[in-house]
């Protein structure tokens, strides 16, 4: 005899009586990141995306939060404080505004990406408690939607840089690797303190000056050759102060990147292997805490 | 359903770190050397458990037993602190529905973040898109962000994603009860394609009635331990017992309450007035209860419930339903409940019989299975060929020449 079953009935029946798909049962494990590509994708997607939302401007506010920033230094420094920066070599480039800028865009990049980064897992906490998936795509979707933002930028920079007469066009292609490399020394600070915040709400704080220090200790709003000579004077642990001041990661960031764009030349070769290797220190480290503290974090949210 | 485990729980235990000083501050933590204080709280212990492919199996208790917790750790949202869990296939959880939606983006661009955190690719998305919408009934609003959707078009969008990541097994939290009657409807419907696809569907529900219907088996968690696994009927029964410090009463059957009135003695009688445990389809009956008061009763309620032995619901009453106002209570006495003809199939039954007060949620006593009884068949020669009620309907046939007349 067949049976006709209304579906919305048969939920209490037990009888299925067709072949199972055969299944292993497995440990649910950690997602690749490359299976989680998509993801990394649209969240990203849904940061850029819901950024500027209801607001006028839109996408403009961008480029022009970056702009005002840079009116406002160069007003101060280079208006009232008279700074003079160094004379672009080879470019001969000889413009405050921009030599900011070289220095200023990539920082801001690294500083906001770090920061935002670091809210990533607190700011997604019911995220976190109600759907499993690979905790850092959060953290990488907040720093590659601030990549997005600040290729922009770069690519307003660099026309500004033709249009003053530089020539960084044959060094881009060199300066998009330095880009990638910062942004995941970014990615590795973002991973290791948006773990910290999370334990430690102390974090954000502690934070936000430890930036403001670090803005000044390197070489944004002057120029490296500024404080090199008296730097190398004084002495601290046997080192001088001025090889102290070049462990910073982003003291040679900027200093690579300014060769590349504002001084149009290969940069040297120290800079470069010293910021391949600050950024694998950062992503090893930050990548090793992360894991290892990734499995509590719904519960301490 | 099959032998094959789904979900294997081996050993789980679990434990909260309850700290007495809310979320550390550096300075503290610094102060105490690096270790915040805390007590730990252990909210599952040693937990067993396996999960048959193609079954629906229920976690019930009270809040705070572990059964949402076990529930997360399954979902690998939580990492227990010993022991294993192992599952068979995809595993896909609606724990809240719409976490993760963007306010300001539209509900096509939540369908793929949202899909894409629940582990679906672009190309399956876009595949499903349209099922996701339809079943979410939200064509006309699919462009508009989701802030400005009714709460019922949120949830149900939640919902629609989630079911439409087709896993192998879906883990759900208390979110059956979402939407209006038509698109719950939906819901139940989609469980049960479910089933038939042989997916597991692991529910965590305070809804007794709901597991009773759609659950093959339950687990019942206290205090985060292990109570018992198995038939949802015969469980569940115990563990409402339980929650009314239920004692055993002579003739073995449970009964719970306050006492002031007591149901002393439950009967069927037929016809002539005799009592007996096996009456025919289509006989008349009456249930006959004897009460006894303790102290003076008012507006007493009395109820009636007849169960198949296997614990589903086949009819039940109380006199407020029954508009009968009976007079206060006071000594001994009898209430009847005639019923003409009765007309339930051959098979084992059972009563329960309560009385409560008027708000019908205080019991003075309530007496589940109390009074088990067999149907047999009725002298009518016509037989029913399966159910639980016979509806004494005929069949008839018009020839095809003749129009055939509607409702006729």
């Amino acid at each position: 005899m067949t049976q006709i079953v209304d579906p919305g009935l048969e939920l209490g029946t037990s009888d299925v009586d067709r072949d199972l798909p055969e299944l292993a049962l497995t440990a649910v494990r950690r997602p690749s990141l490359w299976s989680s590509r998509e993801l990394i994708i649209n969240l990203t997607r849904r940061e850029v995306a819901g950024k500027y939302k209801r607001t006028v401007l839109g996408h403009v506010w961008s480029l022009l939060n970056p702009l005002a920033t840079m009116l406002v230094y160069a007003l101060v420094f280079a208006v009232i404080l008279k700074q003079d920066p160094d004379r672009g070599n080879p470019s001969g480039l000889h413009n405050y505004a921009l030599y900011l800028m070289c220095g200023l865009l990539p920082w801001s990049f690294f500083s906001n990406g770090v920061t935002s980064g670091m809210f990533a897992l607190i700011g997604n906490s019911n995220l976190v408690q109600k759907v499993y998936f690979r905790r850092d795509v959060l953290v990488s979707a907040q720093v590659f939607s601030l990549l997005v933002t600040f290729l922009f930028e770069m690519l307003v920079l660099v026309i500004a840089l033709l249009a003053f007469g530089g020539m960084p066009l044959p060094w881009v292609p060199l300066a998009l690797l330095v880009i990638v490399l910062l942004t995941f020394l970014g990615l590795g600070f973002a991973l290791l303190l948006s773990v910290a915040n999370v334990y430690f709400r102390d974090t954000q704080h502690f934070i936000n000056i430890a930036f403001q220090l670090w803005f000044y200790l390197t070489p944004i709003i002057y120029p490296l050759s500024r404080v090199q000579d008296k730097l190398r004077a004084d002495h601290l642990f046997g080192m001088s102060l001025y090889d102290i001041y070049e462990l910073n990661p982003l003291t040679r960031f900027i200093q690579v990147l300014r060769n590349l764009l504002y001084d149009n030349r290969f940069p040297a070769w120290s800079d470069v292997t010293y910021c391949v290797g600050a950024t694998a220190v950062a992503l090893i480290v930050g990548g090793l805490v992360f894991n290892r503290f990734e499995g509590r974090l719904a519960e301490e949210l | 359903m099959s032998g094959r485990p789904a979900v294997v729980v081996d050993g789980v235990s679990k434990s909260f770190r309850l700290y007495h000083e809310r979320n550390g501050s550096l300075k503290a933590a610094l102060m105490r050397g690096g270790r915040a204080e805390y007590e730990e709280f252990p909210a599952l212990t040693d937990v067993s458990l396996e999960i048959p492919q193609g079954s629906t199996f229920g976690l019930m208790g009270d809040n705070g037993s572990g059964k949402s917790t076990l529930l997360k750790c399954i979902a690998n949202i939580l990492r227990p602190d010993t022991g294993t869990i192992l599952t068979a296939g995809k595993l896909a959880a609606l724990l809240e529905l719409g976490s993760g939606f963007h306010p300001e983006l539209s509900g096509r661009e939540n369908i793929f973040l949202n899909g894409s955190i629940l582990g679906l690719s672009r190309g399956q998305l876009r595949a499903r898109f349209d099922d996701i919408v339809e079943f979410a009934g939200v064509e006309t609003f699919i462009d508009q962000p989701v802030k400005n959707y009714s709460s019922g078009m949120y949830v149900r969008l939640g919902f629609s994603i989630a079911i439409n990541v087709d896993p192998d097994v879906l883990l759900v939290d208390e979110v059956l009860a979402v939407g209006d009657q038509a698109f719950q409807d939906k819901c139940a419907a989609k469980f049960a394609e479910f089933k038939r696809n042989g997916k597991t569907v692991v529910l965590v529900s305070h809804a007794l009635g709901s597991m009773r219907q759609m659950c093959d088996e339950v687990a019942w968690l206290d205090a985060g331990k292990l109570v018992e696994v198995g038939p949802p009927g015969p469980i569940i029964d115990r563990y409402v017992d339980d929650g009314h410090h239920a004692e055993e009463s002579q003739d073995g059957s449970r009964r719970w309450g306050t006492g002031e009135v007591l149901i002393s003695d439950v009967d069927i009688v037929d016809a002539s007035g005799e009592p007996t445990t096996l009456l025919h389809t289509g006989q008349e009956a009456t249930i006959r209860l004897r009460y006894q008061t303790q102290q003076r009763v008012q507006d007493p309620v009395f109820g009636l419930t007849v169960w198949t032995r296997d614990g589903t619901e086949v009819w039940a009453q109380h006199t407020h339903d029954a508009q009968e106002n009976f007079p206060d209570l006071d000594g001994a006495g009898e209430v009847t409940f005639h019923i003409p003809r009765l007309m339930l199939l051959p098979g084992a039954y059972d009563l329960s019989a309560a009385v409560v007060d008027r708000s019908l949620s205080h019991y003075y006593d309530f007496r589940r299975y109390c009074h088990p009884f067999h149907m047999a068949a009725g002298p009518e020669k016509d037989r029913d060929t399966g159910g639980i009620v016979r509806l004494g309907g005929s069949w008839q046939m018009a020839p095809s020449d003749v129009p055939v007349v509607a409702g006729g």
